[in-house]
């Protein structure tokens, strides 16, 4: 489904802050796969998505999704196979729009946007039916502006608005680490439910370790632009985060004080 | 007092439809136009050039809206496509757009005084309904003794505008219109619901600059002439008209924030027209006046809203037994 190959990018290339910050990323992701990100700040997780998402163009590589070459495709033409959810609660769904709105926008990512009502009695009742799978009674609240939604309930509109309709491929870009544990723990659940019920192929970047554990069925551990761990089906269930530590030390060979502090 | 107060009333529905485009530009795309200073002559020079060389007013008019559509495109190219900023993008065009204009007149000021303009034909065709003369007589009841030459001017401009208010609500509300009220939102989030946001920039800019040159248009006919300085401090006066508007109306939904636009465009005349009144005011002075009301109109209520904060932090202090200096 997802096929990143040899990918690199250097930022600031031929000055004093020249970095690296994917080197040769090869990852191949079958139709179903959930796949978690981990690794230190600047590992590439972050630069990973958006070359995937198509925010950075890559110096080289192949991005492949569903068999066509999208690396030369912009940002909003690839978004109409691709669902995000960003780490910022706001940046997901436009706060002075409706939560009606909001969605018909989402709904219109794999079609054409023509002149007519994005809003439609038929369509209400559509998202209605999608809002209550959340459980957070805003299937009552279709006509209420976006902006007034606490936090936890935007970043689950943002969900649903990213997966509503099937996309090919869903990136999550640390989409929980911005809210207090309670909402983070409920958006966690109802994003192992969506990918579950949709079997949509996913790669979740997380600073969470508990979480990249307890998600998915593969983990990838990244580290200086590269993956330098990996660990698949009964492999990952059986991994704590322990192990993922030890492993992360042994590889690199160097103090993880450091990342321990900001891994938690 | 009435004439005059007539004359306000008519000319700011036309005017409001230069506010509705705007309303596009500065509140829904969320880009501070100045085009439309530029833009708003080019409506006027395209009509009168036309007019003046035979062809029918209407289609004049036509030219003038798609003359603004043009510029406003080439303004949204420079933004998106050129990475300039959006006031500098549109100033740059304003600045160009000065000597197109005079290249378009030929001369600084074209006169449409003997020509048949949009309204003269209305004019005509609207003396054979004898509405004038049933309103008249209707005023001559309350007491009044002069009356307005013609209602046509007031009557049809007022339909058309409301036309256009309810064609941008629909627009506003469609697929399309919706991503380009995200634009001036949360661009990037539409962006990742796969909307082309340079090219809908493009067309929301260029869709507000062809109302904006329409109502020039119409105002040139209107008063017999287009001139090469009629539009100076034209985004200002739009300005005023939005905020006017939405501060006096509200903006809850969008068929109500264009409904205040129009209000808003029609009370900023009727005030320049009281304040010309004045004695020691004269017209040179009406773009202070301007200037100095979206300057209240945007200061005022941040004040009103800080006393109010004050006033209820003394309160609770009060209650709560504490010390009461703010």
């Amino acid at each position: 489904m997802l096929n990143v190959a040899n990918i690199s990018v250097t930022f600031n290339e031929g000055t004093l802050d020249e970095k690296k910050a994917l080197n040769g990323i090869e990852l191949e992701m079958i139709a179903g796969d959930f796949v978690t990100v981990i690794g230190s700040n600047g590992a590439g997780k972050s630069t990973l998505m958006n070359v995937i998402s198509g925010n950075i163009l890559p110096d080289v590589g192949d991005v492949i999704i569903d068999g066509k070459q999208v690396v030369h495709l912009p940002e909003y033409k690839r978004s109409a196979f691709i669902g995000r959810v960003f780490q910022d609660p706001m940046a997901g769904t436009a706060p002075s729009m409706t939560i009606e709105e909001n969605l018909a926008m989402a709904y219109s990512r794999d079609k054409k946007r023509r002149l007519k009502f994005g809003v439609t009695k038929k369509r209400k009742d559509m998202f209605r039916d999608y809002l209550k799978t959340l459980n957070l009674g805003l299937e009552d609240r279709l006509s209420a502006k976006v902006g007034l939604l606490s936090g936890g309930e935007r970043q689950a509109l943002s969900l649903l608005m990213a997966t509503f309709t099937n996309p090919n491929i869903l990136l999550l870009d640390e989409h929980t680490a911005a809210l207090d544990p309670s909402r983070a723990e409920l958006i966690t659940s109802l994003t192992e439910k969506v990918v579950r019920e949709s079997g949509l192929t996913t790669l979740m970047v997380t600073h969470n370790m508990q979480q990249a554990l307890d998600l998915g069925n593969r983990l990838i551990m990244m580290d200086k632009g590269q993956i330098i761990f990996e660990a698949n089906g009964e492999e990952k269930k059986r991994l704590t985060v322990k192990d993922l530590l030890q492993e992360f030390q042994r590889i690199r060979g160097q103090q993880f004080e450091d990342d321990r502090s900001v891994l938690g | 007092m009435f004439i005059s107060m007539f004359g306000a009333v008519e000319s700011g529905v036309i005017y409001a439809i230069m506010a509705l485009g705007v309303y596009l530009t500065f509140r829904v795309l969320d880009f501070p136009d100045l085009t439309v200073d530029g833009s708003f002559v080019t409506g006027a020079s395209v009509a009168a050039l036309s007019i003046v060389n035979g062809v029918p007013p209407i289609l004049a008019t036509l030219f003038a809206l798609l003359a603004g559509f043009l510029a406003g495109c080439i303004t949204g190219l420079l933004h998106t496509k050129g990475k300039v900023n959006a006031l500098l993008s549109g100033i740059l065009m304003m600045t160009a757009l000065y000597s197109i204009n005079l290249r378009i007149l030929g001369q600084p000021t074209l006169s449409m005084l003997h020509e048949t303009t949009i309204f003269k034909q209305l004019g005509s065709f609207w003396s054979v309904t004898g509405i004038d003369n049933a309103l008249n007589s209707l005023l001559g009841v309350f007491g009044l003794d002069r009356f307005p030459s013609t209602w046509a001017i007031l009557i049809i401009m007022a339909v058309v505008t409301v036309i256009i208010k309810l064609v941008t609500d629909y627009y506003l509300k469609t697929e399309v219109g919706l991503a380009l009220r995200a634009i001036g939102d949360n661009k990037r989030m539409i962006r990742s619901f796969s909307a082309n946001t340079d090219n809908l920039t493009i067309v929301g800019v260029g869709l507000s600059n062809g109302l904006v040159a329409l109502s020039g248009a119409l105002i040139g006919q209107l008063g017999g002439f287009a001139d090469v300085n009629m539009g100076i401090g034209m985004i200002v006066i739009g300005l005023a008209s939005v905020i006017i508007g939405e501060a006096l109306f509200g903006t809850k939904t969008i068929a109500r924030a264009t409904l205040a636009v129009i209000g808003g465009a029609i009370i900023y005349r009727i005030i320049v027209t009281l304040a010309l009144r004045v004695d020691f005011l004269e017209t040179g002075d009406m773009k202070f006046i301007t200037a100095t009301i979206v300057i209240i109109a945007l200061v005022a209520p941040k004040i009103l809203h800080m006393q109010k904060e004050k006033k209820r932090r003394i309160q609770k202090r009060k209650q709560l037994g504490g010390d009461t200096h703010a």
